[in-house]
């Protein structure tokens, strides 16, 4: 059994498949340092990141396929599902064996398995851009916390930067405990302490609330009551487009909040 | 801002919450620098409302005071309610704070008329006005322009606002006159010519100069209340398609009419919107803008009213048996469009499939026909399923309304009328 040992990142995977290609080994599975168990019966190979490495076998992929393709690859990475890494082996290989291009032959099952992976990464990164909410805090940035199903956040990035372009902003993923910071010029990764943030609940701590946030959220509370028509009721449709995972984070669905107000 | 204005809010959203046009799509306007916003051309939902409508722009009435009375609305000047009236001050910053806290694409700004519908109008134009020049906002801004507003102020509008639309409620002027007396057909067809020839206009002058400025870059739109009058589907479908064609509508929107009048004795009494009924004038319209289908033969003399069990693309097979069933392998695009069950998706890859090699059932369930429906009106390959040729029009509407929930999932909402509304 053939183990490839890698860091976690996609250079990192990407460069486990040039090895694999490179060395003519198929690999049985190819994992993280951090799930990796120690297998005494496996081969091991520990890949060493190398972005030379990475360039070529993007390159080829780019060349074979087209710039969309691999996004789709890089979206389905970030599903962080425990097969992601076989499956990307696969359709690499397959693209790259393949003289024509192979992304549109959905008889091959990576095709299809890869496809649907990041169709799902692509619908819960739209989640982040819909449901996300900022509060403002006293030192004038906007803090929102997330908690995605997969690690979508840095695909959301450059929206929130090309709309937000004149505020400060930190987007924060709770399950994955890091986070980005718009500093008005540049975004940077960022992890942050528990002190001032209550993860659970997603919100600032009220000392560092600014004076106004609490109102606005209010008002908007306030508002989402308002329009519903009653006479329209349909609250299956209501939660099949607004899961209760996501719930958590709204000021809307603040149970809270209507207390005070009402 | 103050605690108060909950309540300000409140009242005002009460009042503009049965306009049904919450698209936020089709403007594609940039973040200009260093500013703040941009309106993405598919437009975001932030949030559902329980009866599950999705809330893509904050909805506001400037006041909802009016002098008008028409009989199908909540603010009409005869009924007693809270009425408030918000500064141009107050939206603008409404708008800002829920922006930058991502709940909003943007604002949805309409009015009652106050004085007259110019000086309305005019306070309307400069919430717009302000957004843009002095917040430095390039979210989106949808306004309702007030009928009988002027010209000029239509120009000003367009050039702040991504959409505009002009209300026509009712599609005949006799009962438009009968139940919103202070309304008429040219108060709301001027306004609107003004804005189309501006739209056409401002479209040609950015093909000489790229940087003119735009002009309502997502076009103009309507709304037509449903249930409110006795006029029938075929007079309301024929409205919409001549607004389609003379004013290069964007969209119409059909809103089923809510009871919130119920005392008025002009209005007919409903327990109930009528949703199914909207719900079939979407299909309808879907129809003939993406289908090519003509208005005639989706509604007309012997059939003036949609029916509400099935929707008009089956309906219209039906009552149509000689034209099918259709090979699959050999008719035409238009034509095999016209087959329920095959959407415009699946028409298209039909049509690129069959070139490879000739088409079974397989296939077209792959392609992603909804073989349910389509097998009675088709033939391919192998296909020797009785037609509804063989088992008659009646027959198939029956087997398909007792085992066909999909005609159910129809009754949906308005969020994504994309995909919703399609008829397949
Ligand atoms: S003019 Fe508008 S707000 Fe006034 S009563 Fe008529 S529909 Fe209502």
């Amino acid at each position: 059994m053939n183990l490839f040992i890698y860091d976690q990142t996609f250079e990192g995977l990407l460069t486990a498949i040039n090895d694999a290609i490179d060395l003519n080994i198929k690999p049985d599975k190819i994992i993280s340092t951090k799930s990796f168990q120690d297998d005494l019966f496996a081969t091991k190979y520990d890949i060493i990141t190398d972005s030379d490495k990475f360039d070529k076998i993007w390159n080829q992929v780019k060349e074979k396929s087209n710039e969309q393709n691999c996004q789709r690859i890089f979206k389905a990475f970030l599903s962080e599902l425990s097969e992601i890494e076989m499956i990307i082996y696969n359709y690499i290989k397959l693209i790259i064996d393949t003289p024509y291009n192979v992304e549109v032959n959905f008889s091959e099952d990576s095709v299809i398995k890869l496809n649907n992976i990041q169709k799902k990464v692509g619908r819960e990164a739209q989640r982040v851009l819909m449901f996300v909410r900022f509060q403002k805090t006293v030192d004038d940035i906007y803090y929102a916390s997330f908690d995605p199903k997969y690690n979508v956040i840095p695909l959301t990035v450059a929206h929130f930067r090309n709309r937000f372009a004149d505020q400060k902003w930190v987007i924060f993923d709770t399950r994955r405990k890091f986070g980005y910071y718009y500093d008005l010029k540049n975004v940077c990764e960022i992890t942050i302490g528990k002190q001032k943030i209550n993860f659970e609940s997603g919100k600032v701590d009220n000392d560092v609330l600014h004076v106004s946030e609490k109102l606005f959220q209010k008002l908007w509370k306030g508002y989402y009551d308002t329009i519903n028509i009653k006479e329209r009721k349909n609250i299956k449709v209501h939660m099949q487009f607004l899961p209760k995972r996501f719930w958590k984070y709204l000021p809307e669905k603040d149970f809270k909040n209507t207390l005070v107000t009402s | 801002m103050k605690p108060e204005t909950v309540n300000k809010l409140k009242i005002s959203a009460n009042a503009a919450k049965y306009d049904v046009s919450c698209a936020s799509s089709g403007s594609n306007r940039p973040n200009s620098g260093k500013g703040l916003g941009n309106a993405s051309s598919w437009g975001i939902c932030h949030s559902f409302t329980e009866d599950g409508r999705c809330i893509s722009l904050l909805k506001l009435m400037l006041t909802n005071y009016c002098i008008y009375d028409c009989a199908y609305c909540v603010n009409r000047k005869s009924n007693d309610i809270p009425r408030t009236t918000f500064s141009v001050k107050e939206v603008v910053e409404l708008t800002i704070e829920f922006y930058r806290r991502n709940y909003i694409e943007g604002l949805f700004l309409s009015s009652g008329v106050i004085k007259n519908p110019d000086y309305t109008m005019e306070r309307m134009v400069s919430v717009a006005k302000d957004l843009r020049l002095k917040q430095n906002y390039n979210g989106y801004i949808h306004l309702k322009s007030i009928p009988g507003s002027s010209d000029e102020l239509q120009q000003q509008a367009g050039l702040y606002a991504d959409r505009l639309s002009v209300n026509i409620e009712i599609a005949s002027e006799s009962n438009l006159k009968m139940i919103a007396p202070d309304k008429n057909f040219k108060s709301i067809l001027n306004p609107m010519n003004t804005i189309k020839n501006k739209i056409i206009e401002n479209k040609e002058e950015r093909q000489k100069f790229r940087h003119a400025p735009r002009f309502s870059p997502a076009g103009q739109s309507t709304q037509l209340i449903v249930g409110a009058t006795p006029d029938s589907d075929q007079r309301i479908l024929n409205l919409a398609g001549n607004l389609y064609n003379s004013k290069n509508l964007k969209r119409v929107y059909y809103s089923g009419y809510v009871p919130v009048n119920n005392y008025d004795k002009r209005l007919p009494a409903l327990n109930e919107p009528p949703l199914k009924r909207e719900n079939r004038l979407y299909q309808a319209d879907w129809l003939f803008r993406f289908y090519h289908f003509s208005i005639n033969e989706i509604v007309n003399d012997d059939h003036p009213d949609l029916d509400l069990e099935i929707d008009p693309k089956l309906s219209y097979a039906l009552r149509n048996p000689w034209l099918f069933p259709v090979d699959i392998n050999k008719a035409n695009y238009e034509t095999i469009l016209r087959v329920p069950g095959i959407g415009v998706l699946s028409a298209k890859k039909i049509i690129l499939g069959r070139k490879y090699s000739k088409l079974n059932l397989s296939n077209l369930k792959r392609i992603g026909v909804v073989l349910k429906r389509a097998k009675y009106f088709i033939t391919c390959n192998e296909l020797k399923a009785p037609t509804i040729n063989e088992l008659l029009p009646e027959n198939v509407k029956k087997i398909l309304l007792s085992e066909n929930k999909s005609v159910k999932q129809f009754n949906k909402p308005l969020y994504k009328q994309l995909s919703l509304f399609s008829v397949t």
